[in-house]
């Protein structure tokens, strides 16, 4: 199969997805109620990445001490809350991970 | 006001503590690929092209399923609609800037680069820098050449990181980190909390739609709270509109 079409088309969509509204908008007055959406739009998607990252495990919830994702992110979301420093955040949660895994086991 | 290059390296000074969280990304990304089948060539002209991280694995991940194009191409248009969002958010304030540079800016316009983009553009200050958009730039780029050199290590040295050292739980770790502290008022929490519930249960569905439903379910909650209880930092709309004869 020759995959460069494909690419190319993946390409293009996301290119097009990422400057129309960046050219349109430019020219037109947002609605009141899209930018007060907006300002919910980072909260919504990163957390509904974050979330499934967490707590599904062999494709299953998991909400037991056995899962140490749920655990070490629980762990980053304290540091990062107290914090406010990414770097220490991704350092806290990576080194928390690890430990769990030594005392439990590879999750 | 700040000069267009106090502006571009103050933007890529912002998005570096993210690169701890994209760099092992784009690495493993190179390994997957290569796993997947793709040539080296196409493994990195994928970054280069497509530019966005989650659609690229996924895109992998269909590739070695042997799903058609236009299955692939359309899951990209899905994953990526979040993207819109942020380019309609970015929009007001790069509205001055020629055409040649909107173009440039959407190419590198990544969840990395909006979450450090959109703090700067929201501060007091920032509707006089009119070289803005170079510090928009400069964190666009610095994410962009990290994820361009990530890829090319993943490719070539990748597969020598054990799998054991999951380095992925770097892209959760990344987002956990730009999400909490902003979550400053409770029309937010509540978008934050209930976009985790939806994805929870709408994880498997088909094409990643659960992510899309579940960054609704957010939005919607947060406007509704929004609405009950003002957010003392939001204009309210009379005052919004009495702001608006001003320009943005």
């Amino acid at each position: 199969m020759n995959l460069w079409p494909i690419i190319i088309g993946m390409g293009l969509v996301t290119f097009g997805i990422r400057l129309v509204p960046i050219v349109l908008l430019g020219r037109i007055e947002i609605p009141l109620v899209m930018q007060r959406a907006l300002r919910f739009v980072p909260p919504a998607v990163l957390t509904a990445i974050i979330v499934p990252e967490m707590l599904y495990r062999n494709s299953q919830i998991d909400v037991s001490l056995n899962n140490v994702r749920l655990l070490a992110g629980l762990i980053a979301m304290v540091v990062a809350w107290r914090t406010k420093n990414a770097l220490i955040t991704i350092g806290v949660g990576m080194i928390a991970l690890w430990v769990l895994q030594y005392l439990m086991g590879p999750g | 006001m700040p000069s267009s290059r106090t502006e571009f390296f103050n933007g890529c000074k912002a998005e570096l503590p993210i690169l701890l969280g994209v760099l092992p990304f784009g690495m493993i990304y190179g390994v997957l690929a290569l796993q997947a089948g793709l040539s080296p060539a196409l493994a990195m002209s994928m970054s280069l092209i497509v530019f966005a991280g989650s659609a690229q694995f996924i895109g992998t991940q269909l590739i070695a399923q042997g799903a058609g194009g236009l299955v692939i191409v359309a899951t990209t248009f899905v994953v990526n609609l979040r993207h819109a969002l942020y380019s309609a958010s970015v929009a007001p304030f790069i509205k001055q800037v020629p055409l040649r540079w909107q173009v440039l800016l959407a190419y590198v316009l990544t969840d990395e680069a909006y979450a450090v983009t959109i703090t700067r553009f929201t501060q007091p200050d920032s509707s006089a820098a009119l070289n803005k958009h170079w510090y928009y730039f400069g964190a666009g780029f610095t994410l962009w050449a990290s994820w361009q050199i990530s890829t090319a290590i993943g490719i070539v040295v990748g597969q020598l990181i054990p799998e054991s050292w999951s380095l992925d739980f770097t892209l959760a770790l990344t987002f956990i980190a730009l999400v909490v502290p902003n979550l400053k008022d409770r029309a937010s929490v509540a978008a934050a909390v209930s976009a985790g519930i939806m994805a929870a249960f709408s994880y498997a569905w088909p094409y990643k739609l659960g992510l899309f439903a579940a960054a609704i379910t957010g939005i919607v909650v947060g406007m509704i709270m929004e609405q009950r209880q003002p957010h003392p930092l939001t204009p309210s709309p009379e005052t919004k509109q009495r702001l608006s004869g001003e320009g943005e």
